[in-house]
Formats: structure tokens, sequence, C-alpha cells
């Protein structure tokens, strides 16, 4: 059996806890907290329960048992650290995270911000104290792209890394070449769908997709980079015509990020891509192609989002650890 | 540029020390055989690319090596890159735009469509570039870049370069 405390109960923490209830997994809560309120409870916490009291507009626990609480003081062998992402300063979540690899407990995550701004810092506690930090969610929703490079391509070098890492960028794209809509009608429309933030800055400015790049360069390229680095255009100029034109020549327009290593390139930007791409993928889909020297071109795509699917890249890593570090308890 | 001669025993041996020794890159040796076999040689083409500047030295030394060319078929501008720019492109004076990467000399505007959708909106431009070698297709992107920033316009460039 292995014990988890889990933080958060947004989106992505919902459909980790329904995906313990759903499935085997021998995975047991015994802490959890969201912003207001916490539990701590070593017998295991009944997350069904839980869940209704979410559903019904309450909060998940008592209100004096606070985030921190739990992860100072549940007894665990995880902390999934799934809090919303802030790019700035990567708290409270960081804070959270360092406690929990002090106390000798694995992290996985699919929070940005830490990974983004503290990754070195956070390796070197983790291997400091014996305990492994995970973040596939953070990249790619259920794509498993950080497990690929480092595992399944270990012995390769990565000559270039392209992709489209943000779904609402790709949706409001292709859905501006294909009904030839204005920027601001498929922004509309994404925004009526729920793929779209009502301040879509962070998806359309080519932030999000810039972050998921600082997070490869560093966890999985050995670069030093922040979101300083990364060369970015977003996708707010577009027009309707741009797209004809591209149109006419059998291609597309789509917001791609690039890592070309050995020439320190890191950009987003809109690109004129040929219409039989593998990159050029349909609506929200993420796609990633991974170019290395052994292998060769590899592309993967998938899902960039979404509750089940970020909670796929999440049990993954849980069971991944599991696999090799935790010793039954 | 293609360069066609008489299959002799020996030329083509003949004719490829100088190529490397004026800093050619040969592309394709391309043997024809559609030629009737009853002549006594056959034409071979090569395919080569060469520095701007250097073909009169390369002939030259052909003529040592006792290479004889039947024709040559020279493309200067090899790279293409197709553009899409986004824009006041009118009022920041595109003929101006324009002459920035034809005043390279070795990189120049080859077709530009454009759609202005209504007056005063930004207007969407398909432009293509046509140049001598890959360094200096990257060179225009890179002055095309520059231009686009003072004039704040959008480019959009392809994702695979020339």
């Amino acid at each position: 059996m292995m014990r988890i405390a889990l933080l958060g109960l947004g989106s992505v923490g919902r459909g980790i806890a329904r995906t313990i209830l759903a499935k085997n997994l021998d995975i047991t809560v015994t802490g959890l907290a969201d912003s207001h309120s916490g539990i701590i409870d070593a017998g295991g916490i009944d997350l069904l329960a839980v869940l209704e009291r979410k559903e019904a507009g309450g909060p998940c626990g008592s209100p004096g048992v606070s985030p921190a609480d739990v992860v100072a003081e549940a007894e665990y062998d995880v902390l999934v650290e799934v809090t919303p992402t802030n790019v700035k300063t990567a708290e409270p979540a960081l804070g959270y995270m360092r406690t929990a690899l002090r106390r000798q407990k694995h992290v996985v995550t699919s929070n940005k911000g830490p990974i983004a701004i503290a990754y070195p810092e956070l390796q070197a506690l983790a291997k400091e104290n014996g305990v492994f930090l995970k973040y596939e969610a953070t990249v790619c929703g259920a794509i498993p792209l950080i497990h690929a490079i480092t595992e399944g391509l270990a012995g390769n070098t990565i000559s270039r890394l392209s992709g489209v890492f943000n779904g609402t960028c790709n949706y409001i794209l292709t859905r501006m070449a294909a009904e030839g809509l204005t920027y601001e009608q498929a922004l509309d429309e994404a925004r009526e769908l729920g793929y779209a933030e009502a301040d879509p800055t962070y998806d359309v400015e080519g932030i999000d997709a810039a972050i998921k790049l600082v997070i490869l360069a560093n966890a999985v390229l050995d670069m030093r980079v922040t979101l300083d680095d990364v060369e970015r255009t977003g996708i707010t100029l577009l027009s309707p015509e741009a797209l004809e034109l591209a149109e006419d020549q059998d291609c597309t327009i789509r917001l791609i990020g690039e890592i070309i290593p050995g020439a320190g390139v890191l950009r987003v930007s809109p690109r004129i891509i040929g219409k039989a791409h593998p990159l050029v993928v349909e609506g929200t889909l993420n796609a990633v192609t991974v170019g290395a020297d052994l292998a060769g071109d590899l592309t993967f795509i998938g899902k960039g989002a979404g509750s089940i699917e970020t909670a796929s890249a999440v049990i993954g890593d849980l069971l991944a650890i599991r696999e090799r570090y935790v010793q039954g308890s | 540029m293609k360069l066609e001669m008489k299959d002799r025993p020996g030329q083509l041996v003949a004719a490829l020390k100088p190529i490397s020794a004026v800093g050619g890159n040969i592309k394709a040796v391309i043997h024809q055989r559609e030629t009737p076999a009853v002549t006594e040689t056959l034409d071979v083409q090569i395919v080569l690319e060469l520095p701007e500047g250097r073909l009169p030295h390369l002939l030259d030394l052909f003529q040592e090596q006792g290479v004889s060319v039947v024709r040559i078929d020279e493309e200067r501008l090899l790279y293409e890159c197709t553009l899409i720019m986004i824009g006041h492109l009118m009022h920041t004076d595109l003929s101006d735009t324009v002459d920035c990467i034809d005043r390279t000399g070795s990189a120049e505007v080859t077709g530009l469509s454009l759609v202005m959708p209504a007056i005063n909106a930004p207007s969407s431009a398909r432009i293509t570039i046509r140049s001598t070698t890959r360094a200096e297709m990257m060179k225009a992107i890179r002055i095309l870049r520059g231009v686009a920033e003072q004039k704040s316009l959008l480019i959009i460039e392809p994702l695979e370069g020339a």
C-alpha cells in the first residue's frame, strides 16, 4: 500500500481522487487539503465523502487544518501537489514541496510554477534526502513526454524538440483556419466551451507554452534557463487572411514551441507548417516531435489538459515511484 | 548549378578535385543514360553548389585538367523561403520592407501576395524570398525580423527552414 497526501482539489485533484476510487490501485490518501480546509487521517480518508462535500460546495475537511499542516504532520509516502500554478513566485506550492522533501517524502506534482522556477534546487533537495521528484503532469497533460525522454530515450542526444504545447491556442487556430473566424470570434468560442479562461493572456501570449519549454530545457535537456530566456510571440495578432494565405500553399499556422539545445534556441511563435506535418493536430490536442540521434524523430500526440487526463500522468508517476522505491508500510 | 561534360575515362575524377578546391559542394552526379550507346562518350551531369564568384576560377582549373564542359546551367538563387507578414504593411512602406531584403544582393523578394481586408485594418502578406545560400537566407530573415520589430509587424516564419 502506498500512502499519499493530496494538496489541491481542483480539476486535477478531483480527477486523481476519482481515479483512486474507480481503480484498484492500492493507494490510500492519509492527508488532503484544498485552499480552505484539510483532513489528516492515518487510517485513510473517505474520498467519496470528500468529493460529495466538495460537489455540494462545502469545504473538503476541517477549516482548522491547513495545507501546511497536512504537509508537515500527516504520515504519507508521497506528497501529490496539484494546487494552481503561480508562475511568479511558485508559492505556496514551492514551500510545501521543500518541507515534504526534507521530511524524506517523494513529491509528485502537476504544478508548473515550482518546476519551472526551482527545478535544480528541488532536484538537489530530493537527492540529498534520498527521495524522488516527479513532474510528468506539468508538460502536455496525458502525454508521457518526460518518461519517454528520460527513460525510453535514455542514451540518446536530443537535437531538437518542437511541438504544440498549448491546447487553447491550437483550438483557436484550428477554428480560424476551418471556419475563417477572426481571432476574437474563435477566442469567444473557446471561452464558451471552457477551453479559454476569462483572461486568456497566459495561453494566447504563449506564456504557458514558454513555461513548458523552460521545464523541458532544465529538467530533461540539462540546460539552465528561465522564462526570460524564451523568445515569445503569441497569436493575438493573427488574421484570418494570414491563415488563408498559408492555406493557398497547403499550409496552416500553429503556435509552435521549439528548443534546439545546441544552438541555444528557445522559442514560442506562430509558424507556417505544412498541413500534412505530424504536428498539425486538431482542436485542443497537444503534439511534440522529439529529434533524437539514435531513435530519429518521434512524434507524440495526445490530450494536453483535462481532469482525468492530467490525473493519468500523476498516477503514472506515483506507480513508477511505488514500483521502484516505496517499500510497503 | 548544373555542369554537363563528356564522360571520357578519367574526366569525372579530374573534374571533382577542382570543385572541392574552389569550395564547391557536389549535390549529385548523373549519367545521361538516354544518350545513344553507339556514341563513344556518355554525358555526365554534375549538380553542385558554388560560393558566389568562384565559377570563372573553376572553369580555369577545368581547362588545366583537360575537362571539357559542354553546358553550364546556373541557378543563382537556390534557396526559397515563404513567410507571412501581418500589420500595417502599406502605411509602414511595403516597398522599403522589400528593399531591405533586395539590398543584400544575395537574397531577393521574388513573390508577394497582399490581402487588405478593410481600410485601416491590418493587412496580411505572403512573401517569398530566394537566396544564394542557406546562410544568406538566415541573414535575410534576420533583417526582416529587425524591420518587422521597428514597424510593429508580425512575421510568421516556416517551421522547417529554407
